[in-house]
């Protein structure tokens, strides 16, 4: 007798635990699936091209090179000491330099900056053809025909752009070409700001 | 039999072809060397096609980044050298194994983390079950003492 009275004492008590107990298990899963929405939420906002460059607040990578119209003469990272200026990578056979080339020749008009050109993995007379067609915003075109110079500036993918300070320093790289609206928000109040700096 | 025929003709003509595809022939002065350039080039990523090594990438990039390995082992650079040069210039990024710093610890140890959380879970469900296993296997034992009993008043 009295153990029945226990085993119906008990049978109350069990369905009262149990939600309790088992909520963990039920909501774990929906919990995980937040965590990961959040997180592909994130991944959702970056873009996967952009390697963020090691050279960033770092000086600049030297470079000796002939440039592209006079080959005899050289042009080199430290000819640009003491000036804020642009180092924009390019090739005649880049579809988005061409796209790009319209952005940097605005920027050219301004006159704000002085814009080095890096023609990269290009044949000369390709490069100069195009420069004659699509105009020639650079203070003047290194030429880099095996693409080492490239390599030092960690460039993976044309056209590239870096924004190196008055000392010599890397501030910036816009990977991909660039666009009026990254000229107006980024470059420009960046370029503006450096000319300001000693 | 033909269809057979046919497509065995089809797979020689595509393993030729990407036979075609690695043109590029080194010479080595050592077999070491030759060995260190294929574990190297194994283990540097290529930033053009990113989820290749240099070793597997047709870009133009990741030959002229296996020529500049090939170039450094015969200049006598070390491993430590070559990877190194790699870092500086493309950051992290190039190595299929990132060393161990602040901004890679969720990289390395976040799966165990995940792991681990995931062992706890088990652990609780797995309890859980057992507490209410043995509830209703008390209670089937109940109800079968007091059958035995109700028996053994009966006889």
């Amino acid at each position: 007798m009295t153990e029945s009275n226990e085993s119906a004492t008990d049978k109350p008590e069990q369905p009262a635990e149990q939600p309790g107990g088992g909520s963990i298990a039920r909501w774990a899963p929906l919990g995980i699936f937040l965590v990961l929405v959040v997180f592909l939420g994130i991944g959702l906002t970056l873009d996967p091209r952009e390697v963020p460059s090691p050279f960033i607040g770092k000086p600049a990578p030297e470079f000796l090179l002939p440039r592209l119209h006079d080959p005899d003469q050289t042009i080199s990272a430290a000819d640009m000491q003491g000036k804020v200026w642009l180092l924009n990578v390019w090739a005649s056979w880049c579809v988005s330099c061409r796209a790009e080339h319209e952005v940097i020749s605005k920027l050219g008009r301004m006159d704000l900056v002085d814009i080095v050109g890096l023609n990269y993995k290009d044949e000369r007379a390709d490069a100069v053809q195009w420069l004659r067609r699509f105009g020639d915003p650079y203070l003047t075109s290194a030429t880099d025909l095996d693409g080492r110079v490239g390599i030092d500036w960690g460039v993976y993918g044309v056209p590239e752009t870096f924004v190196i300070d008055k000392k010599g320093i890397v501030r910036h790289k816009h990977i991909g070409p660039v666009t009026d609206e990254s000229l107006e928000t980024t470059l420009i109040p960046l370029i503006r700001e450096l000319k300001e700096e000693s | 039999m033909k269809p057979m025929r046919l497509l065995v003709t089809l797979l020689l003509v595509l393993l030729a072809a990407s036979a075609l595809a690695r043109v590029e022939t080194y010479v080595f002065d050592t077999p070491e060397q030759e060995a260190r350039y294929k574990s190297l080039i194994e283990e540097l990523r290529c930033l053009v096609c990113q989820n290749q090594n240099i070793a597997d990438s047709n870009a133009e990039l990741a030959l002229d980044l296996r020529q500049q390995t090939y170039e450094m082992i015969v200049a006598g650079d070390s491993d430590e050298q070559i990877y190194t040069y790699m870092v500086e210039r493309y950051g992290d990024f190039v190595l299929y194994q990132p060393p161990v710093r602040g901004s890679t610890l969720l990289l390395w140890f976040g799966p165990f983390v995940i792991l681990v959380i995931g062992i706890a879970i088990l652990v609780m469900v797995i309890r859980q079950r057992n507490r209410e296993a043995a509830k209703t296997m008390a209670e089937t034992d109940h109800q079968r003492a007091a059958e035995l009993l109700r028996q053994d008043d009966n006889q």
